[in-house]
């Protein structure tokens, strides 16, 4: 095959991503879109081995199928609960993979003695970089997520100077090494220290932004394969790298937008340690009475619509099985039952949508929070599991406080809000909720999915 | 291939429009396919790994190359195939339509 050819076949799964792309537009259209980018890549894996010829296939071939049969592995096994560590784990050996490309190719030229040509020295450069930062960044944000390490932000005094040094000697670095690439030792020095970054960005970053992070490292990883795209010359991967980074790109944004914070804040804030607790003890205050869930069957006796408003509680105590056969009890009762989905609820974007269709609730009952919200006050009953700060009313009024300008779902203005809750702890931001001091507020304690299953039982006896 | 920085540099920006785009369209709903999906698309980087390999050099370069391989294909298939696990589970309500 010519060099055009190949091109051509390169250009062809460029488009063949695009559309998968665009086919994720809709669930309906999602899985064929999913395939069609499969797709894509066969043709592009297809059309390098033709133009490479079969040189080394022992090696190719070695490692397509211990890939494959990890990647297939992982895929199966997963839990849906789980996905966060999952995604983060992939970002970081995408991440690996093209630092390791990167490292290889200017091996390659070292041995030949031949220097790269300026722009491919620049790309070799930020393509070891962004690689080394994203392997071992995903790696803390999958420990933390997993819960292998503790999730609270890990400070110490003088980190951020720590962290300047490092991010000056690797620009240092950098420069040294796109002006003359075949310096092997130096080269090294810059994949350690961006290792050593890749963690030390990361540790200071609460377990609650892991989502921004993953959608962060889900960017660089794309970035990383574009770095590689310039040192090959390669179109192909030019084009595909940068539609990831461009996905990574909006998905923090969207993250941090539901969580009315910057994205510098979220890196360098490490956020939720002194000011939030803080105002944990300041805020509302007063009496909260306990109710029982056969005090809740008999409002919902007389309801004729209820939101539901899943936090990540609720996949915690694996409740949403048992909301999904409430929301079923409900409807059979004439009960309009839909779930009002905050950006930021579960702990990856879109998480809370992926742990319902697992429990079989229909995505057309699953609706975002800007269509949802000006349809609490004429809701009978919003049933809030698990969820604390994003229902959080001192988000619209209270200026003070840390969530102050936070979106939030409006279920105080229902004309009924239950919460189930385990105990009065305040959420990850260490702030009080004025919600559950309400007059319309019922607050029934306990674990999410035996309150629900109790609710149910209730409902039927009613 | 790729011998002009420029055309290489204009690829990479209209992509990134072109990205933009088309990933802004994606629902709320479906972003941890979304993620799950475009990581899998960010695992061309194999082909990257691939050429690494292919290209007669010293040993330790088709050694970096056999390991980029391997991560980048775990990437690969395990992103695809978990991206349409998830896919799969999103049903529509029986009664409407």
């Amino acid at each position: 095959m010519t060099q055009t050819w190949v091109q051509i076949a390169y250009l062809a799964s460029a488009v063949l991503f695009i559309v998968g792309l665009k086919n994720l537009s809709s669930p309906r259209t999602a899985p064929r879109g999913n395939g069609i980018a499969a797709i894509g890549m066969l043709v592009a894996v297809v059309a390098t081995l033709v133009s490479a010829g079969v040189l080394d296939w022992e090696w190719m071939l070695a490692g397509v199928i211990v890939g494959s049969g990890l990647g297939t592995l992982a895929a199966r096994r997963v839990k849906m609960t789980a996905m966060p560590e999952m995604v983060a784990l992939l970002n970081g050996f995408g991440g690996a993979a093209s630092a390791l490309v990167a490292a290889a190719v200017l091996e390659d030229h070292v041995a030949k003695g031949v220097p790269p040509v300026d722009v491919v020295a620049i790309a070799t450069v930020l393509g070891t970089l962004i690689g080394a930062v994203t392997f071992t960044g995903s790696l803390v944000a999958f420990a933390k997520l997993a819960e292998r390490m503790p999730t609270a932000p890990i400070t110490y005094p003088g980190q951020q100077v720590v962290n300047a040094l490092i991010a000056l000697g690797i620009t240092v670095l950098c420069v040294i090494l796109a002006v003359d690439p075949l310096q092997l030792d130096l080269y090294w020095g810059l994949m350690a220290a961006a290792l050593v970054l890749g963690v030390l960005v990361v540790i200071p970053i609460g377990g609650a932004d892991m989502p921004v992070v993953i959608a962060l490292l889900n960017s660089y990883s794309g970035l990383a394969a574009c770095a590689t795209g310039f040192v090959l010359g390669n179109s192909g991967l030019v084009i595909s790298g940068s539609l990831v980074g461009a996905s990574g790109i909006i998905l923090s944004k969207i993250m941090c937008d539901a969580m009315n914070r910057s994205l510098a804040n979220v890196l360098f804030g490490a956020f939720g340690s002194a000011p939030a607790a803080s105002a944990a003890s300041s805020g509302p205050q007063g009496t909260v009475k306990g109710y029982t869930p056969e005090d809740a069957a008999v409002i919902f006796s007389n309801a004729s619509s209820c939101i539901v408003v899943p936090g990540y509680g609720m996949a915690v105590a694996q409740a949403q099985h048992a909301v999904r056969d409430l929301g079923d009890l409900l409807e059979a009762k004439g009960i309009r039952v839909r779930f009002a989905i905050h950006p930021v609820a579960g702990r990856m974007p879109g998480h809370m949508n992926v742990l319902l269709a697992e429990a079989n609730v229909p995505y057309d009952r699953l609706v975002e929070m800007d269509e949802i919200n000006p349809e609490f006050p004429a809701t009978d009953v919003a049933l809030v599991i698990g969820a604390n700060d994003v229902v959080n009313p001192s988000a619209r009024s209270e200026e003070g406080s840390p969530i102050y300008g936070m979106p939030i779902l409006d279920v105080d203005r229902a004309q009924h809000v239950f919460v189930i809750k385990r105990s009065m702890n305040p959420g990850f931001a260490g702030v009080q909720n004025p919600l559950f001091f309400n007059d319309n507020t019922m607050m029934i304690f306990g674990d999410a999915k035996s309150v629900v299953l109790q609710l149910v039982e209730a409902i039927k006896a009613y | 291939m790729l011998d002009d920085p420029a055309v290489a540099l204009t690829i990479l920006v209209l992509s990134l429009f072109v990205g933009m785009e088309v990933i802004s369209k994606v629902p709320p709903l479906l972003h941890t396919p979304l993620m799950s999906g475009s990581n899998a698309i960010s695992g061309i980087t194999i082909v990257g790994a691939l050429i690494a390999v292919a290209t007669p050099g010293p040993v330790i370069s088709t050694v970096f190359g056999f390991l980029a391989i391997v991560f980048a294909t775990i990437n690969v298939v395990g992103g695809f195939l978990v991206t349409d696990r998830m896919l799969g589970m999103f049903k529509r309500d029986k009664g409407s339509s």
